[in-house]
């Protein structure tokens, strides 16, 4: 087992929080997608902080490839979330989400 | 001691500030608080003994998506108040559920316990050396495949964003290859004839024609007198230039 200075329960219940806060900003922020966007990485940045902190307990370096593995996806998902807010304004004019009903029909 | 000290200063900012970001007003503030919690999470990845991950995180993050959010906030001329109407609408909705999940991940936590036989269960145990030197040493070897798919995200996501993004507005000068090897000399080259001591009073500034008014089809295939006029030009027939 590796040494950590905090105990695994200490960054669990921080990250806990931290998920919680990025599902609550979704919630609360249902028409600005940036924000919307903004809840996401939070919430990838939380269980990136759980990877990092079960690698530390565990002393196993999987998690920390993993972690690295979640950052990639979470930096490609803004980009091509912020590409997509960039073209649905110059089409639209706005950027509410309620608005994004188009392929409804 | 120490540590758990600046642990608790970290992770209480960190929180803080991710509170920040879900309920700000402006979105420019949300996102200088996006940028403090990287920071604050780097410095928790610092007390975990992660400190390749943690430098990762302030670059990339703070360095280029966290800049990135800044970015488009900034561009886009949003009347972000009106966005903010329904915040009041939503709060129970969002208060329930997120304390629904903070309850199901207290429970989780409250009957979870670490296997037994997790220290022989390990994918790649930590050796004994620098963590940067430790986390190439299994990325390039044991994790290739992960590491060349996240190369491949990678890739896509940018080929995806220029994709979306690219608006080809012809706004610059690009050659046509077409057209310049459709021109003929009839389109490009008019011979005026100008009588002897005639100055410029009596000719007018003479102007070639636009290139919209030539016609598109071939020389000879064309009987327009436009163009019968314009081939003969050059066999000096009496044409008094165009006076404007």
């Amino acid at each position: 087992m590796g040494v950590m200075a905090v105990s695994l329960g200490h960054y669990l219940v921080v990250s806990a929080i931290l998920f919680v806060l990025g599902v609550f900003g979704i919630f609360l922020n249902r028409k600005n997608v940036i924000i919307i966007m903004m809840s996401i990485e939070l919430i990838l940045l939380s269980v990136t902080l759980n990877l990092v902190a079960f690698s530390a307990a565990l002393g196993d370096l999987a998690g920390q490839v993993m972690a690295m593995f979640v950052l990639t996806v979470a930096a490609a998902e803004a980009a091509i979330g912020l590409a997509i807010v960039l073209v649905y304004f110059r089409n639209r004019g706005s950027i509410q989400v309620e608005d994004v009903t188009l392929m409804k029909g | 001691m120490i540590a758990t000290i600046f642990f608790y200063i970290f992770a209480v900012i960190l929180v803080a500030a991710a509170a920040t970001v879900v309920s700000a007003r402006n979105p420019v503030h949300s996102v200088l608080f996006l940028i403090l919690a990287f920071f604050n999470a780097a410095a928790l990845f610092l007390i975990a003994g992660a400190e390749f991950l943690a430098m990762v995180l302030v670059i990339v993050y703070v360095g280029a998506v966290a800049l990135f959010f800044l970015f488009v906030v900034m561009m886009l001329d949003v009347n972000f108040a009106e966005l903010r109407s329904g915040f009041q609408r939503y709060l129970p909705v969002g208060a329930a559920v997120g304390a629904i999940l903070f309850i199901e991940l207290v429970v989780l936590y409250g009957g979870w316990q670490i296997a037994p036989q997790a220290t022989s269960l390990r994918m790649s145990p930590a050796p004994a050396i620098s963590n940067t030197q430790a986390l190439g040493d299994v990325l390039y070897t044991d994790y290739i495949f992960l590491f060349q798919a996240a190369g491949l995200v990678l890739l896509v996501a940018m080929i995806g964003a220029i994709v979306l993004t690219l608006r080809d507005r012809r706004v610059r000068r690009h050659q046509d290859i077409g057209a310049q090897i459709a021109r003929t000399a009839a389109e490009t080259l008019e011979l005026v004839e100008v009588s002897v001591g005639a100055g410029i009073k009596e000719l007018g500034i003479y102007r070639p024609k636009p290139p919209a008014l030539v016609p598109e089809s071939g020389p000879d295939s064309a009987p327009e007198p436009a163009h019968a006029d314009a081939g003969q030009h050059g066999h000096g027939a009496q044409h008094a230039p165009e006076v404007r």
